[in-house]
């Protein structure tokens, strides 16, 4: 065989020099202001005292870190918007839920016997005291419904996704209003708040997470053959369609536990910016989802701080930090060319 | 007994029929191109030996070992992978996931198999390098080494020139005429570059929705004599 052209190949130093170099002046700016830092880190640490900083820490690092590996592979798939879509259709979802809890006994039609009103009227005060489970049961069928829809259509994907999900974020605001109205509840739930997670919230959160993390593990080879070329993993006979449910699923999940974190309007930027930021400067697989995971746990514990320090809502404090780091990225992309 | 054998596939969307009638058999070692124009139903009838669409009648037995998942595909491109970060390893081993069975990850043999294929396709000195920084060709060398994961037995590829200058497809053809005759794959390859994808080709097989003909590419040259021996040079 002939010699291979050697086009489009680059010296692969620049990367690292650009790397070292912003490491270098961050570090150089950190030193001239480390009495505000100290200060900060002090300031902190007085939160961490609270035990339910510390769980919501944990568990918003463990949701970080499920959306940023599944963001590698919803971005290059071209999905991005799905995590924005299921977010809008988890906040209808939830304030349906809230607003069951005014469902009573007496406001159920007559023709019903007494004990089925009771119970229809208790099971819907149990779905408004705890609507995350009713939440992530709507969530996962609308994934799925999301996935068949520009599968099998003549409607692309991306259309698909804005119909769903404005119609369920529409569907939210009107059954806010005609029930309990803009309170803080639902202020909370389109841009994030740790105070909202109950206890019971962060162990589901807690466990849905490392379930995520677990079957992406399990199934990363199958995960990056069906990301990288359907066609062919079907024509080779792998159930590409079931491992487009299992990422569908996976991102549901991630989706409904992070929401309350981050809120409905911002949970989508915790699945695409690590991906994105991450492959400005990667170009391997794996070595782009590693970054991901850490550019993303990082930037939350980062956000989570600064939030806490200036009482900024969670949500967007994570969002900035995420942006400096994408145009940082870039930056460096930038120069290794 | 043959790799694959059609026999009367008639396959149609939506009310039009793109493939009307067709049988022909694939036996181990063969090398048969596919041509038509556009719109003649080829790419369809490869979709359909993959088993990515269903004929609407007619059978599609496969044979002699070969096992549906034991085909190897050269799809054509999409803008999406050419940009897609991952190393010429990854993309390489990523052929193997049909072999995993209930297992999780690569073993040892699924490995060596990527490895042997890189040597084979001379793209192991890419390896750690991403797929989006290689030429053209290079690109499709990696794609068949990870093809050549999939299968032993035979390789469908659909236009794999397109894209590539003349030198570099040159080259491809040289590469799959060894894969034919030295390692004994079966080639089907669906083609417009009429003069090079028939330079090394057995047999040929014109589609205009139904077959117009089927045959030795003597013979073939002896119907349509113009044309294709002057593409020979």
């Amino acid at each position: 065989m002939k010699r291979p052209r050697r086009e489009g190949e680059r010296p692969r130093r620049g990367g690292a020099i650009a790397l070292w170099v912003v490491l270098a002046l961050m570090l150089v700016w950190a030193v001239l202001h480390l009495r505000d830092i100290g200060g900060m880190f002090a300031a902190f640490g007085e939160y961490l005292q609270y035990k339910f900083i510390r769980r919501a820490l944990a568990v918003g690092a463990l949701v970080s870190l499920c959306a940023s590996l599944l963001g590698v592979t919803l971005v290059l798939k071209r999905y991005s918007m799905i995590g924005d879509g299921l977010s809008h259709v988890g906040f209808g979802a939830l304030t349906i839920a809230m607003s069951l809890g005014f469902v009573t006994a007496e406001s159920l039609p007559e023709f019903l016997p007494t004990g089925l009103r009771g119970g229809i009227a208790a099971l819907c005060g149990g779905i408004a005291e705890n609507p995350l489970p009713f939440t992530l049961v709507v969530v996962v069928l609308c994934a799925f419904l999301l996935l068949r829809v520009s599968e099998r259509s003549r409607m692309r994907g991306d259309s698909a996704i804005a119909l769903i999900s404005t119609s369920a974020l529409a569907t939210g605001v009107i059954v806010t209003s005609m029930t309990s109205g803009m309170n803080v509840d639902v202020y909370n739930y389109m841009f994030g708040s740790i105070l909202a997670m109950s206890a019971s919230d962060v162990w589901l959160s807690a466990i849905l997470s490392v379930v995520v993390l677990t079957l992406f593990v399990l199934f990363y080879p199958r995960i990056f053959a069906v990301t990288f070329d359907e066609p062919f993993a079907r024509a080779t006979g792998v159930k590409a369609g079931g491992y487009n449910l299992l990422i569908a699923l996976l991102t549901a999940l991630t989706v409904v536990v992070g929401m309350r974190m981050m809120g409905t309007l911002l949970i989508s930027s915790l699945i695409i910016f690590p991906a994105l930021s991450s492959m400005r400067v990667f170009s391997r697989f794996r070595s782009v989802t590693l970054c991901a995971a850490i550019i993303s746990v990082t930037c939350f514990l980062v956000g989570m701080m600064l939030s806490c320090v200036f009482s900024l809502p969670t949500g967007a404090g994570i969002v900035a930090v995420n942006l400096v780091v994408f145009i940082v990225f870039s930056a460096i992309g930038a120069v290794k060319g | 007994m043959a790799l694959i054998a059609m026999k009367d596939v008639t396959i149609a969307f939506e009310g039009t029929v793109a493939v009307d009638h067709v049988s022909f058999e694939v036996n181990p070692g063969d090398y048969l191109v596919v041509v038509g124009e556009n719109g003649s139903g080829k790419s369809t009838l490869m979709r359909a030996m993959l088993g990515l669409v269903k004929p609407r009648s007619g059978r599609i037995a496969y044979g002699d070992g070969l096992a549906k998942n034991r085909i190897g595909y050269l799809p054509q491109q999409t803008a999406a992978q050419r940009d897609f970060p991952a190393s010429v390893e990854e993309v390489v081993l990523s052929g193997c996931v049909n072999r995993m069975g209930r297992r999780f990850f690569f073993n040892r043999a699924d490995r060596a198999k990527a490895e042997r294929n890189m040597r084979l396709l001379d793209v192991e000195r890419f390896r750690k390098r991403s797929y989006r920084t290689l030429s053209g060709g290079q690109q499709q060398r990696a794609l068949l080494a990870r093809a050549l994961c999939a299968t032993d037995a035979m390789l469908l590829l659909d236009e794999p020139v397109t894209g590539l200058d003349p030198a570099a497809a040159a080259e491809f053809y040289d590469v799959i005429r060894d894969l034919n005759r030295r390692h004994g794959v079966a080639v089907v390859m669906v083609s417009h570059d009429l003069g090079g994808a028939m330079r090394d080709a057995g047999k040929v097989l014109v589609m205009n929705r139904g077959m117009d003909f089927f045959g030795d590419i003597a013979d073939y040259r002896g119907r349509f004599a113009e044309g294709t021996v002057s593409a020979r040079g």
